[in-house]
């Protein structure tokens, strides 16, 4: 049975409503990419999400119409989602600060109590 | 445009249950991340029960968007004007956006979009129960484009403050473009409203018609079960049902008072005392019927989702690079 259907564009396109489709198989949706939007010039890219896209041509062009829409953007960078490594969550201590690096801390040199106490010696 | 009433646990289940077999201690760190108001992002530890609950809830929200975009669209071949037709575009164009969002977002969680699109196909996983109802009229898809994006608002604004990052991020920016479909809606409704009688008629038909998927929307009442604690607890469900329907009331009734229309529920009304909204309780059985499939139109919305899979299965095979390889999205 075809469907008759309030929207004429479905009437029109004879859709059996019983008809069985087969399973999507793997790779159906084509592989990932990972878009990356430029707010404005002079701002780093930020990731944004990702798409699915057979090619980076299709990828930056789905990727402007899924991130960069009624937004503002001025530049997209894509890359494949295999492409890129990450470290993982479970390693994040890596990047806490460590106290016994306190000699790249601007706070750990104090000139002024040098200067200080040059200047005290001075006036006797 | 989503509402929140499909999780679906046996509530006989012992609420202790769903993390029977976890490691107690990953549990207690996963919970006091979550409480620090902290996300959990893809690659993190997670119970799986939570996994199970996020894959349900953002794969029925990306299937409403799609399928949502089939009763509004049945209208853009007869938009009353070029404005209202290249706006009603739009939308639509926006809600199929939102779904490529929220399957994206569903990935990271380990399922497929082919898994979800054959589940989807195979009517197997659900999708909001309004998208079963025809827009009959202009006036119907006026007043979806303005109380079910209104009810689905509320539940996103709720929902995006939850607690896995990638459903966050994907509803900030669908947020966003709501705002517009929400003004859209309203200055559709108020035009026919505002308009003769014939078109005050049409949009007071109209929303008598859609009254009950309304108040359907967020879903059955769950305040009373024990693992909607938990699913609080873990920040995926952010209110009850009961809490958005009262709030999505709140805002949008006296609104729709306000033109001079009415509601068919003659016990709808602000209670002074608790400050709630009195209501006649929906019928959750025909609720329950149209999303077991036996709704309006469930037939014909998967047939033609059905439809556009197969025709278009061609054009993706030809352009699938030979080297492709499918790995999780990152974020």
């Amino acid at each position: 049975m075809t469907i008759k259907s309030l929207d004429p564009r479905v009437t029109r396109a004879n859709i059996d409503i019983e008809a069985k489709i087969g399973h999507q198989e793997n790779l159906d949706q084509l592989q990932t990419y990972e878009v990356f939007a430029q707010a404005k010039r002079g701002t780093h890219h930020m990731h944004v999400g990702s798409v699915h896209a057979p090619n980076s041509e299709l990828a930056l062009m789905f990727g402007k119409e899924q991130y960069a829409r009624r937004g503002t953007c001025v530049n997209l960078w894509v890359a494949k989602t295999s492409d890129i490594s990450a470290t993982e969550y479970a390693d994040d201590d890596i990047f806490e600060l460590t106290s016994d690096k306190f000699h790249r801390d601007p706070e750990s040199y104090k000139v002024m109590d040098r200067i200080k106490a040059y200047k005290e010696r001075q006036v006797k | 445009m989503y509402g929140n009433g499909y999780i679906e646990i046996d509530p006989t289940k012992p609420v202790n249950s769903l993390v029977a077999d976890e490691d107690p201690v990953k549990l207690a760190a996963f919970e006091a991340r979550i409480a620090a108001g902290d996300k959990i992002e893809p690659q993190d530890w997670m119970p799986k029960e939570y996994r199970k609950q996020l894959i349900r809830m953002i794969e029925q929200h990306a299937h409403s968007e799609i399928i949502g975009a089939l009763p509004e669209g049945t209208w853009i071949t007869r938009a009353p004007g070029f404005r209202r037709k290249l706006a009603l575009m739009a939308k639509v164009q926006d809600e199929v956006g939102h779904a490529q969002l929220l399957y994206s977002a569903c990935e990271t969680l380990g399922k497929s979009r082919e898994d979800m699109i054959n589940d989807l196909i195979d009517g197997k996983s659900k999708y909001s129960n309004v998208f079963n109802y025809p827009a009959l009229t202009w006036a119907d898809s006026a007043v979806i484009a303005w109380l079910i994006d209104a009810g689905a608002i509320v539940n996103q604004i709720a929902n995006s403050k939850g607690s896995y990052g990638p459903y966050c991020r994907a509803l900030d920016r669908i947020c966003a473009e709501e705002s517009f479909h929400l003004k859209y809606g309203h200055d559709n409704v108020v035009f026919l409203a505002t308009g003769t009688p014939v078109q005050r008629a049409m949009v007071q038909d109209a929303l008598t018609r859609w009254w009950p998927p309304i108040m359907h929307f967020f879903g059955p009442s769950d305040k009373l079960s024990v693992h909607t604690e938990t699913l609080m607890k873990w920040k995926v469900k952010m209110a009850s049902n009961d809490d958005m329907r009262q709030q999505f009331l709140n805002m949008y009734v006296p609104k729709i008072w306000d033109l001079g229309l009415t509601l068919p529920d003659t016990n709808l009304k602000k209670n002074e005392t608790t400050g709630k909204w009195d209501y006649t309780e929906p019928d959750w059985e025909v609720f329950k019927q149209v999303i077991n499939g036996n709704g309006p139109c469930n037939a014909e919305r998967l047939a033609v989702r059905r439809m556009a899979e197969e025709k278009g299965r061609w054009v993706r095979r030809a352009i699938l690079s030979k080297d492709a390889q499918y790995v999780t999205p990152l974020s």
